[in-house]
């Protein structure tokens, strides 16, 4: 444990931007409803208000508080990326790391699947269902965490295969342990630094495949406050910004709000990213 | 046979294979939509006669095995049936379409590339200096961004502030190269950008992996040139990698064309695939979907065999 | 002292630094050295000795992350620390040039060996493409090359090992520079082809009159190749002296110990009347894929006898260790324990069977899981095996400890990355110890060790077997352990036994004839070795 704690003493500035801005951006999700000033959904005052009290970031084409919208924004989008994330990898490190360690059969029929899948773009492959199944929250949290997985399997099933090399492995194999037991004591615990960087980048991948498909309007519905959606909504506005004043300004960077909040949240993990595997190249040494 | 040609026809089986296996799942879409495609099209107020007329002339009636043959045929012949919501020709609906969307690919590619390249070679001969840092930072922000914030930034630069490119591309088959090559300029520029920080990163990993061999720093110890050890002695192991990057980031590019077309509101196709997704328009969606995934099969599988081509142990066998 | 112009090399004050975790930590710590045209220097220490490094900078080159903190180094007059990179290119391949440990990674796998041989006369324009394409094939033919008109249209690929490591040389020679450097050009090859090329590898230095720099840990090699030796020891010179006084009479403590290493003998076992062998390999065939490794391979080891199994890469001893464990089934035949047929795989193997019979690996690095710690690592198979937990397999792992000469306080809660190699392959004898086997495999235990501390485990090994009455089936390529450790040998060549029996009978003549060549590969500490058996083999032809 004091392990952790020196590394974390240690950390680069960058890694701590990086968990400043996530910490923040989760607060705000968790604690949405205390924090807003408004409700997600309601209609609180006129159509496109400029930046001003009680509407810190203004009001919609509906007349909607942006400022509220963007604090459930965070809870909507994060949660269900998250979610979508959490099953993707459940699904992908579990069957990896089974095809690694029984080979055979399993291995086969289980990369020839996830060949096929990675054989088309994932947001092709995505739409094609999403026309099937409509768009509801439910299908699109599967359809994204399948298709999700088959790039968590691909890693998880390389690492272990690594590691099932090692004469580390042969020796327990030799004691006659069985293959959970290798799983778990011989395999996860060096897997495991590979898997967590590889579990943030899987996040951002998620988060902003979901955000693209709002923005297509193919993803969250309305009247559900959502980043991507709400790029949707003001992107029209953009051509109408004006730099003569600040309130003409700020009404035509009406896009740029959510759209920042989007790109801030991805680099924020990336950069967590960046220093988790920084560490985990450093153990290895 | 040799060896080499072997591969190479096994990595072509496999692709088409896998093209084979992918129509199916395309195909097999409009048969999981549920209710009647006939009455989802017709309405229900169609008649018996009607249905059955729609039914015989999409050979509805046919097995499904059969009807996946038919649709094949047709769609290797350029005919992917008729539009759900307005019953025009898909063929018609798409051609001018697709050409659009390559147009904006190859457009962002022809930049991308040389660009990518360049700079990732750069920063890997002149790894962890503040140009290398400078340059690293940059791409983890443009590969952090979604593609629209990098299109709206770039259109309240270039075409609110500075009013210097138009940030709706319209184009039309009547104007000319020069004309459309200026509408589409910040389209091309969005992509170019996120593809571009990718692209880097690969080919600067790629060389500093290639720089730390043996044989390189044997160059180095023979008194080569620094310039002679990389485009001598280094550049021609970097092949099989730097096709890599380059096929995988083409295929990006051909998916990432969806989004900025709608943010541009260009006539491509996947302008068209995301409102037929909304329509449920599936015959439209099928062959959308089965161009996108045709083109990204047919890149990586290109490749492949270009990366087996430049790996001198299997050019020259034992 | 030595003749101004007569003086090649001159090193004085070198200290050369590596950066690791942020900061320089010396390499090489202020070491003088000096080279006559012509003369041959032998550089000689264990890993982390600062060898290879010395070696560069004789070159002016340090690796990335490197570089000369002080001192000079001086080569026919001229500085080259602070050099202009376009001096350096000047010396570098003309007159200094340099010979890789692996000829196959420092040939660049996209050209023919001709062209990279021409690269470097070419471009210093000592002479044109065409005169040195004829000039390779010469130095090919001196080198010994099989087909010299030819083989030098061939890929690096398309090359054996040690025909590689001569075409380099050839390559390095290319220019007649004043010096070469070889940095331990002969580690990764087999004796028998490591005889070769020393061989080659001395005729051509010696006939152009090429000084020479030689590294290598191996003192019998060195012995063969250099005029003066000098041995380093962490970053300092610890002595230097003309060939045959330092071997005859090494003045410092450690030299001593590095030369005293090849002298240990066990003291052989009581023999143990016993009618039936422990263990036997029974016509056993076995094959990866459609390669067959092993073919026809009867094998029986006596209880408390250590057998060393003794042959080249490829000759399959590791494979029959890997049939014994249950790693790979055989095609045909059987094992057996005591008599009894073991099951083919491991995982139809009883417990306890599996128990009886341990393995040790060559890599204690990959052996040994770097999650784990020590307690981790030794309490597993006490309670897995032998049922103890708490404080028994407390106890337990403590006295394993102690018998491996490890202090079980220091050492219980230490992670793999906190010891030594020396310490992390008994921590694997300890592993091995804690299931309270009879019959242990031990492969190539100690050919990734510096030889001191291979020594400290044939020891510890030797130790064991006598108080624990153990059986051992010992894998290696190195002779000198066969002699320092074995009752019984067996020679395995290309999948099959060549010859078995007792020690002192096969270190005798008659030999089979791979066996005799097998001996007379292997370099002795007499300077004369190598002239003496290229003459019998050339008597012998």
């Amino acid at each position: 444990m004091s392990l952790v704690l020196t590394r974390f003493r240690e950390a680069p500035l960058s890694a701590w931007i990086g968990i400043a801005l996530v910490l923040l951006i989760g607060l705000a999700a968790i604690f949405a409803p205390l924090l807003a000033p408004f409700p997600e959904t309601e209609v609180v005052g006129p159509q496109y208000s400029p930046w001003a009290a009680p509407y810190y970031l203004g009001t919609d084409a509906l007349g909607r508080d942006v400022l509220s919208r963007m604090i459930y924004g965070a809870r909507n989008t994060v949660g269900i990326a998250l979610l979508t994330t959490v099953l993707a990898f459940l699904l992908g490190a579990a069957f990896g790391l089974l095809a690694a360690t029984l080979g055979g059969w399993v291995d086969t029929v289980a990369s020839r699947v996830v060949d096929v899948l990675m054989a088309v773009p994932s947001l092709i492959f995505a739409l094609l269902v999403l026309t099937i199944t409509g768009t509801s929250v439910v299908a699109l949290i599967l359809v994204i965490a399948v298709l999700d997985s088959t790039r968590v399997y691909r890693l998880s099933r390389a690492v272990a295969q690594g590691i099932l090399t090692m004469d580390y492995v042969e020796v327990a194999r030799m004691r006659g342990e069985g293959l959970f037991w290798i799983i778990r004591r011989e395999v996860l615990p060096n897997a495991a630094a590979p898997l967590i960087a590889e579990f943030g980048l899987r996040f951002c991948f998620v988060f902003l495949f979901i955000s693209a498909l709002s923005f297509l309007g193919l993803g969250l519905q309305p009247p559900i406050a959502d980043w991507g959606s709400m790029v949707r909504e003001s992107a029209k506005l953009i051509s109408f910004a004006d730099f003569s004043t600040w309130q003409t300004a700020t009404f035509g960077l009406a896009p740029l709000l959510p759209a920042g909040a989007i790109a801030i949240l991805t680099v924020a993990v990336n950069l967590i990213v960046d220093w988790v595997l920084h560490l985990a190249s450093g153990l290895e040494e | 046979m040799s060896p080499i040609l072997k591969i190479i026809l096994s990595r072509l089986a496999m692709g088409f294979l896998t093209l084979l296996i992918v129509s199916v799942l395309i195909f097999s879409a409009i048969e999981l939509l549920p209710g009647d495609i006939a009455t989802e099209t017709l309405g229900q107020s169609a008649t018996e006669e009607t249905v059955a007329a729609f039914k015989e002339r999409f050979n509805l009636n046919e097995p499904m095995h059969l009807r996946y043959l038919y649709w094949l045929q047709d769609a290797i012949h350029g005919d992917f049936g008729v539009s759900l919501s307005n019953q025009r020709p898909i063929a018609e609906l798409i051609a001018s379409r697709a050409e659009n969307t390559f147009f904006l690919a190859g457009y962002a590619a022809l930049i991308a590339v040389p660009v990518a390249l360049v700079l990732g070679m750069l920063a890997a001969l002149y790894r962890n200096t503040a140009f290398d840092k400078g340059v690293s930072g940059a791409t983890l922000a443009a590969i952090s961004f979604p593609e629209f914030f990098v299109a709206y930034i770039l259109v309240l630069i270039f075409s609110v502030a500075l009013g210097w490119f138009p940030s709706l591309s319209s184009v039309d088959a009547g104007i000319g190269l020069g004309e459309r090559l200026y509408r589409t300029f910040l389209p091309a520029l969005t992509l170019t950008l996120i593809v571009v920080a990718h692209m880097m990163r690969m080919t600067r990993a790629a060389i500093i992996n290639l720089l730390a061999l043996p044989y390189v720093e044997m160059a180095h110890l023979k008194g080569m040139r620094r310039w002679r050890v990389i485009a001598v002695h280094a550049l021609p192991n970097a092949l099989a990698p730097i096709i890599n990057v380059v096929a995988l980031n083409l295929a990006y590019l051909v998916v990432g064309v969806v989004l900025v077309e709608v943010v541009f509101v260009y006539p491509g196709l996947g302008q068209l695939l995301v409102d037929s997704v909304s329509n449920r328009d599936v015959p439209i969606v099928q062959a959308a979907c089965l161009i996108f995934a045709a083109t990204y099969i047919l890149l990586n599988m290109a490749a492949d065999i270009l990366s087996i081509i430049a790996n001198p142990r299997l050019l020259h066998p034992r | 002292m030595t003749d101004a112009t007569d003086l090649l090399l001159d090193i004085r004050h070198l200290t050369i630094e590596g950066k690791s975790g942020g900061q320089w930590h010396p390499i090489v710590k202020g070491v003088d050295l000096t080279l006559r045209r012509g003369e041959i220097l032998g550089l000689i220490g264990e890993s982390g000795a600062g060898k290879s490094t010395l070696g560069l900078a004789a070159m002016g080159y340090t690796k990335s992350g490197c570089r000369i903190a002080g001192g000079r180094i001086r080569f026919d007059g001229q500085d080259l620390v602070g050099a202009s990179a376009r001096t350096l290119r000047g010396l570098r391949g003309k007159r200094i040039a340099y010979v890789a440990q692996s000829a196959a990674a420092a040939f660049n796998p996209a050209y023919r060996l001709i062209r990279q041989y021409c690269e470097a006369p070419v471009r210093h324009g000592v002479m044109s493409r065409a005169e040195a394409e004829r000039d390779a094939v010469q130095l090919y033919r001196e080198m010994q090359l099989p087909s010299p008109d030819e083989i030098g249209f061939r890929y690096p690929h398309q090359v054996s090992g040690g025909q590689l490591q001569r075409a380099m040389t050839a390559m390095a020679m290319a220019c007649r520079p004043d010096l070469i450097i070889f940095d331990e050009p002969t580690t990764a090859l087999d004796v028998t082809t490591q005889i070769e090329v020393l061989a080659a590898i001395r005729k051509v230095v010696r006939e152009h009159h090429t000084a020479a720099i030689y590294i290598t840990h191996d003192l019998a090699v060195v012995a063969q190749m250099a005029d003066r030796i000098k041995v380093l020891l962490k970053g300092d010179e610890v002595e230097e002296a003309e060939t045959r006084r330092m071997l005859s009479d090494p003045r410092e403590d450690y030299t001593k110990s590095l030369w005293a290493v090849r002298d240990f003998r066990r003291s052989p076992p009581q023999p143990v009347p016993e009618a039936a062998p422990m263990l036997e390999l029974a016509g056993i065939d076995a094959s990866y894929g459609a390669a067959k490794v092993l073919d026809g391979i009867n094998l029986s080891v006596n209880r408390g006898e250590t057998v060393a199994v003794v042959g080249e890469s490829g000759s399959g001893k590791s494979t029959a260790a890997r049939v014994i464990m249950g790693l790979l089934q055989p095609d045909r035949g059987e094992v057996r324990l005591d008599g009894i047929a073991l099951p083919a795989t491991s995982r139809r193997r009883p417990k306890d069977l599996q128990r009886r019979v341990q393995m040790i690996h060559q890599m204690a690095d990959t052996a040994l899981n770097p999650k784990h710690r020590i307690r981790e690592v030794l309490g597993r198979p006490l309670e897995f095996f032998l049922g103890l937990r708490r404080d028994a397999r407390e106890r337990r792992i403590r006295e394993l400890l102690s018998m491996i000469e490890l202090d079980p306080d220091r050492f219980i809660d230490r992670l793999p990355a906190e010891l030594s190699g020396g310490q992390k392959q008994r921590v694997c004898i300890a592993r091995a110890l804690a299931a309270e086997p009879e019959f242990i495999i031990c492969d190539e235990v100690t050919s990734a060790l510096d030889q001191i501390v291979a020594e400290g485990i044939l020891r510890l090994l030797d130790r064991l077997q006598r108080e624990m009455g153990l059986t051992y089936l010992f894998i290696t390529h190195d002779l000198a352990t066969v002699r320092s450790i074995a009752d019984t040998v067996v020679v395995m060549q290309k999948g099959r036994i060549v010859e078995q029996g007792p020690k002192d009978a096969m270190f005798q003549p008659p030999h089979h004839p791979y066996t005799e060549l097998l001996l007379s590969s292997v370099p002795e500490m007499d300077p004369d070795w190598l002239d003496r058996v290229l003459e019998e083999r050339r008597a012998a032809c």
